[in-house]
């Protein structure tokens, strides 16, 4: 009777260690891992921020440490720990000014200001449905969809470029422009905007609006082609400038805006999905979705923006392309001139950040958050 | 339409007998108010079931809160009183699991997935859950088709004595501003009909305080914030009229439901944004009949109609976002025929032909109004012979597609186009033995392959749907065993204890993949994987304690390892998808319901517990998501008063105010209270 008695504890304790109980989440330690040999330059590493899918709270911020070889993964946390809800929803930009580091959270409708050494948190900038950022004398200007609503007759919603002062973070004015609008880039004392129309479908917009800094006014349009997303400003007064099309018949395709005249001058027929613009070579790569073999057709490809013509349609010279599934951000180091890819896959899980020489072959890769796709450098980008 | 002359001849064909002259047999005499048309068999493999007492001592709000207590089931709960709730079965993804209501399914062509937190227990007398089908060869063909059901039952009119009206209020407010009356009029009309009449209202705030918080590493808080839920406000009117009848040798049954509600879409907490504007307005209303009767002594008929149409209308008005205002209406008409003929007593076969058309209206862009047509033919047999029991049954469905597109001079692609007509063939087949004739005990087991259409989202939706999409398929190898007990101990009356385990694979899982470049851009594919491995157990005890304190405890364990093997290259030890636990299914998960009963008093003690779970197939800390157990307590007591008999109830839900999430970023409500006041007439 006694030895069942046990026989029953037994059975109680062991099927009672099968729920294990709720604990406290911890703030999230940085995961370090060695993916390199150190290298000295004058770039002492480059901050990677992953926007994580929507809804998820999951945009997070990662660190490759060039002198050490050791790439950090997800450091805001341990670098603000008493932040509630950490960076937020969808990071969209990043970029680093002075000794400041801006990310844009889309869907958390702020640019989170950090130190750009430490990420520590400074401060934050309160701009709904925020885009892209760049500076100019002591200002940011961001890019929102978030401008005033018209529903009569047709719903139309005109997005804005917000004046920042990066000391404050106080939006001081606010300059209308075309619909949805998405990178910007500022050259000569004017700020050009790609306009998409994203939430028009299918009606996108085909413009770039011209502001003019000193007046802070929209000053032109020049048409361009439908749903604009990137710009990119080479050393010849020339914009770069990206279509997505239509995802159907029109594909997504490059142009070029002379800065002087402010007009549309040439287009190469090349999709693009992102660039990177190193010297006079345009890092391009596109996704495209082929409603004909159903699945996502990649290519890469290098652009002089001097002679204007293709120079190569691969730069990943060794096959791991094959490995990349979505590719989502690039960038090149302008010394070592490395190239780096990151692949989102299915953009819930994590993702990977490839590195490759400048002869294309891969070097290392490493683990990200998820979507990784937005980098920015630190420290001197010339030797 | 060749269908429509596929479907004729198989409609005359299933009834032809029903054309001739009524059987002068007369077989069995009539019992009022008892279903007279009964299966004579015991269930090949019995339901997870809660009636009556049970779901009224029971805190819920929805039929979704019941359901989390039966094994092998998960729920995505949202949160809050308006908050979606649905259902998955072992794993298997919420569109296999079938919903019925009164014997006919509940459909949702749009999303396929039924939402059971509007669905009120409010005059609910029975929730069973099958895992496979239903054991029952004599019912409708749509009752083969999914890999999982649930019957929802509602109240059935009963009279004592010379009773010909009964009614039936409750009440019920506490936490969440909640304010929820309901009536029930049930009227004899005859010795025969009966007339019922059942109204309830719901009104809630939907606010509530919640709780993030994380620590050092050292235990010191790093951040602690409390808020209020927003935004995930009610109101719901529902009214249900049904009428019941009898008949010689058979009974029949008409019914009117009616649901209208407006609420809001609480959303997800993200840093920065911590309230949401998204509104849902819902109105679904469905009619639907019944009628069986045993012919001959060998065959019985039934037949079944139904008609709904939900209207369902979407806003966002927050402007810093797109600006959605949307209306969708599904539209259903259900026919269904079943016939059982017994070969011999032992050995019954049946044939049900079962014809649907479903319409969505949208006033999307470039929509293309799909209407569907689906035509299923089930033909079953159950027999036994000796201690076995068996049952088998094929299901032909064949669907028949149509949309009108306008014409942009475009290519035909799967984006345009229509989707080929589907014809798919799945069987099932359901075992038992029971190895001694002294003892109780019942040996199971049943292969399942059956699929899910891809919805009309998952094939139009604007820019991620994909005509090309195939059925969605699940096979189910089930093996387990019941043994039930009773002793001659008053302590300790009787035992009921079931186990099973199980192995599903679901192919050709509809999957959302990415489509080009940017992350709002995706497109349904055929894609996934998954291979689910489980044990379901369940035990029901029954006694009585000194000071005749009847008492009664059910327990239910389910373990699940549910991989996701939809991509092998993505197969990196530490963190890939492949291999990995698919999302929000835990390992381990279980409930326990105590309930104790002392003359007009009761006290229900419930209990739920689900493991820790990742919300990706990458099972990484980043993903990790803490495992959540809530208590609750109901404590009741009845009373007649001037002849008037009532009930008076409080509960406590989440007694420990447990801070959790079920989904990512969408918390739930910590402790709180309830008091119902039921009063019959």
């Amino acid at each position: 009777m006694k030895r069942k008695k046990i026989d029953l504890l037994l059975y109680v304790v062991f099927i009672l260690s099968l729920f294990s109980c709720r604990e406290d989440i911890i703030v999230f330690i940085p995961e370090q891992v060695e993916v390199s040999i150190p290298e000295y330059t004058s770039i002492q590493g480059f901050y990677l921020l992953n926007e994580g899918n929507m809804g998820s709270n999951k945009s997070t911020l990662d660190y490759y440490d060039y002198t050490t070889g050791v790439y950090s993964r997800n450091i805001f946390g341990a670098a603000n720990p008493t932040v509630p809800k950490e960076m937020g929803d969808v990071g969209n930009d990043i970029k680093i000014y002075g000794s400041k580091l801006y990310a844009v959270i889309n869907c958390s409708d702020k640019v989170e200001v950090m130190d750009a050494s430490t990420a520590v948190r400074l401060g934050q900038i309160d701009i709904p449905n925020c885009r892209y950022i760049r500076f100019h004398k002591g200002y940011a200007y961001v890019t929102s969809y978030a401008g005033p609503v018209r529903l009569n007759p047709e719903y139309e919603q005109l997005g804005y470029v917000a004046k920042v002062d990066t000391t404050t973070f106080e939006v001081l004015e606010e300059c209308l422009v075309g619909f949805q609008p998405d990178e910007l880039e500022i050259v000569n004392n004017k700020i050009y905007v790609a306009n998409s129309g994203g939430y028009m479908f299918p009606n996108y917009e085909n413009t770039v609006s011209v502001i003019d800094i000193d007046s802070f006014r929209e000053i032109r349009r020049i048409e361009v082609a439908i749903n604009l997303h990137r710009l990119r400003a080479d050393r010849y007064g020339n914009l770069w400038v990206s279509s997505r099309g239509n995802y159907y018949r029109i594909p997504s395709r490059l142009y070029q805006i002379d800065t002087k005249e402010d007009r549309l001058v040439d287009s190469l027929d090349i999709a693009v999905s992102n660039f990177h613009l190193d010297g006079d070579s345009l890092y391009i790569y596109s996704t495209e979705w082929s409603y004909i073999s159903m699945s996502n057709e990649i290519t890469y490809g290098i652009v002089d923006v001097a002679k204007k013509e293709v120079v190569t349609r691969n730069f990943i010279t060794d096959g791991t392309d094959r490995n990349i599934r979505i590719p989502y951000g690039i960038m090149v180091n302008p010394i070592t001139k490395d190239i780096y890819v990151t692949d989102a896959k299915n953009y819930v899980s994590p993702g990977t950040l490839y590195c490759f020489d400048k002869e294309g072959k891969q070097k290392w890769n490493v683990r990200t958050g998820d979507i990784p796709a937005h980098f920015v450098f630190l420290g001197e980008l010339k030797e | 339409m060749s269908f429509v002359r596929t479907y004729c001849i198989l409609f005359i064909l299933s009834c032809w007998q029903w054309v001739f002259p009524q059987s002068p047999q007369d077989t069995i005499y009539q019992l009022p108010d008892v279903e007279v048309v009964a299966n004579r068999y015991k269930e090949v493999i019995p339901s997870q079931k809660l009636t009556g007492k049970e779901l009224e001592l029971l805190s819920s709000h929805s039929v979704a809160d019941a359901v989390r207590y039966f094994s092998g089931v998960q729920i995505k709960d949202y949160g809050g009183v308006g908050g979606l709730k649905t259902v998955d079965i072992r794993s298997m993804g919420t569109n296999h699991m079938g919903v019925f209501y009164d014997g006919i399914q509940l459909g949702n062509a749009q999303n396929g997935q039924i939402d059971l937190g509007k669905f009120s227990l409010d005059n609910l007398e029975e929730i069973s859950l099958y895992n496979g089908q239903k054991s029952e060869i004599f019912q409708p063909a749509k009752d083969f088709g999914s890999a999982g059901t649930i019957y929802l039952r509602t109240r059935k009119p009963s009279f004592k004595e010379n009773k010909k009206t009964n009614m039936r209020g409750f009440f019920r407010t506490g936490s969440f501003d909640l304010v929820n009356p309901s009536v029930l009029w049930e009227q004899k009309l005859s010795e025969s009909v009966s007339l019922s009449l059942n109204a309830e209202y719901i009104y809630s705030s939907g606010k509530y305080k919640f709780r993030y918080r994380k620590v050092f590493q050292d235990g010191s808080v790093a951040w602690d914030t409390t808020a209020t839920r927003h935004n995930g406000d009610i109101k719901a009117l529902r009214l249900e009229s049904g009428l019941n009848g009898f008949i010689r040798d058979g009974s029949w049954n008409l019914k009117a439901y009616y649901y209208d509600s407006e609420r809001g879409i609480p959303g997800a907490i993200v840093n920065n944004v911590w309230q949401r504007s998204q509104r849902q307005w819902d109105r679904n209303f469905f009619t639907q009949g019944s009628f069986r009767k045993q012919l001959l002594p060998q065959y019985d008929i039934q037949v079944n109609m139904k008609y709904a149409r939900d209207y369902m209308h979407y806003l966002n008005p927050d402007t810093t976002l797109m600006y959605i205002d949307n209306v969708f209406i599904q539209q259903e008409i259900y026919a269904s025929v079943a016939n059982k003929y017994a070969v011999f007593s032992t050995w019954d076969v049946a044939l049900s032909v079962d014809y649907q058309w479903n319409t969505l209206d949208a006033d999307l862009q470039d929509f293309v109004y799909p209407e569907r047509n689906t035509l299923l033919v089930a033909l079953a047999t159950a027999f036994e012979w000796k201690r076995f029991k068996g049952q088998a049954s094929i299901l032909g469905t064949y669907v028949f597609e149509d949309v009108s597109r306008k014409d942009y001079g475009q290519e035909a692609s799967s984006s345009s186009g229509k989707p080929e007509n589907k014809q798919e063939y799945t069987p099932a087949v359901f075992l038992s033995y029971q190895p001694f004739s002294q003892y109780n005990l019942n040996l199971r087991a049943f292969y399942k392959n059956i699929f899910r259409m891809p919805t009309f989202n998952d094939l139009y939706y604007t820019d991620i749907g994909n005509v090309a999409l195939r059925p969605e398929y699940t096979r189910q190898y089930n093996l387990g065993f019941q043994y039930v007990t009773s002793f001659h101990r008053r302590f300790f009356k009787g035992i009921n204890f079931s186990a099973d385990a199980y192995y599903n694979e679901v192919t050709d899982k509809i999957i959302a993949v990415p489509k080009g470049n940017g992350q709002y851009r995706w497109m349904m594919m055929n894609l996934g994987y998954v291979e689910i491995r489980g044990i379901d157990v369940t035990g029901r005890m029954h006694g009585t304690l000194p000071y005749d304190i009847g008492w009664q405890v059910s327990v239910s364990y389910t373990y699940q390892k549910a991989q996701d093997f939809s991509d092998p290259s993505d197969n990196d030890p530490e963190a890939g998808t492949y291999g990995g636990q698919i999302a929000y299914i835990p390992w381990h998960s279980g409930s326990v319901i105590a309930r104790f009963m002392y003359k007009k008093w009761d006290l229900n003690y419930s209990f739920i517990y689900v493991g820790e779970r990742y919300h990706n197939s990458s099972n990484i800390l980043q993903n990790h998501e803490q495992p959540w157990y809530t208590h609750d307590l109901t404590i009741g007591r009845s009373f007649v008063w001037n002849k008037t008999a009532g009930r008076l109830s409080a509960e406590v839900n989440n007694i420990f105010d447990q801070q959790y999430d079920v989904v990512l970023n969408y918390p739930m409500p910590g402790r709180n209270y309830k008091l119902i006041l039921k009063v019959e007439l």
